[in-house]
């Protein structure tokens, strides 16, 4: 069966929920994805009427992760009267562990969310493919069988849809939310843990010190620091991030490499067993910049060291709120 | 700058090290390893802190960034600390540090990180001394 049908039987189970939790006044809001202004886009939008379901959509677009409208830095989810709004949100396997690992950190009840799951089947690079067509205008997009077509004015052109996803969503181990606590509505999944050799990041860390920073180097020259993948990120909820706090200034605000590398040094170790792997960062970024690479070793660093995976349980500890007298520490200095 | 250091820059390059020693037990070893008259390489200048739970990443790469060719962070070993769990929060941190910054290929022997106690000058001038080879062996900071 082709994509096209795989999703339009999503799109329908997906409204079919919304469409009940609504009408049943489970929900006061659903925060789903509707039609971006784009090909290829799609924009977040949040439904307070039961006939408004059908503007909700599902198609392999829906790069948001939409938990970051849950914990944002003005709380808009309140009614004056009512307090925190009962929300139901459209979430694919990231968007869920996201709205758990939120929760364990405290940011929210999931007495008041509840996670409308849909299996997704991996959401496509068009960065990639807006690069691959160059300097053509994209007019239409339309995926059939298990191919991308992109239309423009004067061209055709295909592209292999397992190919041209996110390099993340390859390495995807979770499709469909993880059921905790009951929070879990439509297709959702019992999950304890996960399995994964990194064998995409060997290649990586077998290379010498200078060569992998010239590799990094390389990779993130292009950043502006527009900080959308901050923006982005469900799990950069803070007031005050290290980047704006101007007393002290732990970096320089400018595009120097030396300031860039900080950056992303910095974001990616405050991400460490937090990081739920959505690709968000990296569907969002204006510059085409790839953070797979580090996506990938943050969650390897909790998994190895830590044994732990973000998002799937309410009730495991994350490894940074938490401390053991038995930690390894195989990397303190000892002497001979 | 007294006139030995001027000479021994003039002959070979030695490191500039910035140690983060935790007030209860690693800077109290430091003073002790002073005291005692055991000698360790003048390289390290030494900036107190509350504990080694309160050395954040920023302290690390920001020195690093600032030119300091290697870090040394030091606190009470674990189960002695004065704040009961200072040293434990931070040992997960160093861990996971020391990784990121392995990834973006910082060599891991620039930040450095030891337990020392009150108790033991000796232990510190030797970690110190350790610590002063491996990051002369790495040279000069050249990055960021």
């Amino acid at each position: 069966m082709g994509l096209e049908e795989d999703n339009k039987k999503i799109e329908e189970s997906m409204r079919e929920t919304a469409r009940k939790l609504l009408e049943d006044k489970e929900v006061d809001a659903v925060i789903g994805y509707t039609e971006g202004t784009l090909p290829m886009s799609s924009m977040a939008m949040v439904i307070t009427r039961a006939e408004d379901v059908d503007k909700l959509i599902w198609n392999n677009y829906c790069y948001i992760n939409l938990a970051t409208y849950l914990v944002p830095r003005i709380a808009q989810l309140v009614d004056p009267e009512k307090g925190d709004l009962k929300v139901g949100v459209i979430s694919k396997g990231c968007v869920g562990r996201a709205i758990i690992h939120l929760k364990v950190e405290g940011q929210l009840n999931l007495d008041n969310v509840k996670i409308i799951g849909i299996p997704c089947n991996g959401i496509i690079d068009r960065k990639r493919i807006e690069k691959e067509i160059g300097q053509k205008e994209i007019l239409e997009v339309s995926t059939s069988g298990n191919e991308i077509i992109v239309k423009g004015r004067d061209f055709e052109e295909k592209f292999a849809f397992d190919e041209y996803i996110l390099n993340v969503c390859k390495q995807c181990k979770v499709k469909s939310p993880p059921n905790v606590d009951d929070a879990c509505v439509g297709e959702c999944q019992e999950i304890e843990s996960v399995s994964d050799d990194y064998s995409d990041l060997a290649e990586f860390e077998a290379l010498s010190a200078e060569e992998k920073w010239n590799h990094i180097t390389e990779l993130l020259e292009q950043c502006t620091k527009c900080h959308a993948c901050r923006e982005a990120c469900p799990m950069c909820y803070c007031n005050l991030c290290f980047v704006d706090q101007n007393k002290p200034i732990w970096f320089g605000k400018t595009t120097d490499l030396s300031d860039i590398i900080v950056f992303h040094l910095i974001r990616s170790i405050h991400l460490v067993g937090r990081c739920v792997a959505c690709g968000a960062c990296t569907s969002v970024c204006p510059m085409g910049i790839d953070l797979n690479l580090l996506i990938r070793k943050v969650e390897r660093i909790a998994k190895d060291r830590f044994d732990f995976t973000s998002g799937l349980s309410s009730k495991v500890m994350p490894p940074m709120m938490d401390f053991s007298m038995n930690d390894s520490q195989e990397f303190m200095l000892e002497e001979d | 700058m007294t006139q030995t250091e001027t000479k021994t820059e003039s002959e070979e390059w030695t490191p500039k090290i910035i140690a983060f020693l935790c007030n209860w037990c690693s800077y109290a070893g430091a003073d002790l390893a002073g005291v005692s008259r055991i000698q360790y390489p003048p390289n390290i200048r030494i900036v107190r802190v509350p504990c080694s739970g309160r050395v954040s990443p920023f302290f690390i790469i920001k020195s690093l960034m600032d030119g300091w060719d290697g870090v040394v962070i030091s606190g009470c070993h674990p189960g002695d600390c004065h704040y009961i769990s200072g040293n434990l929060v931070a040992r997960r941190r160093f861990g996971i540090i020391r990784d990121v910054l392995e990834f973006f290929g910082i060599e891991p022997g620039r930040v450095n990180f030891m337990w020392a106690s009150a108790a033991e000058g000796e232990r510190f001038a030797v970690l110190i001394r350790k610590a002063t080879k491996i990051i002369k062996e790495l040279g000069p900071i050249k990055k960021f």
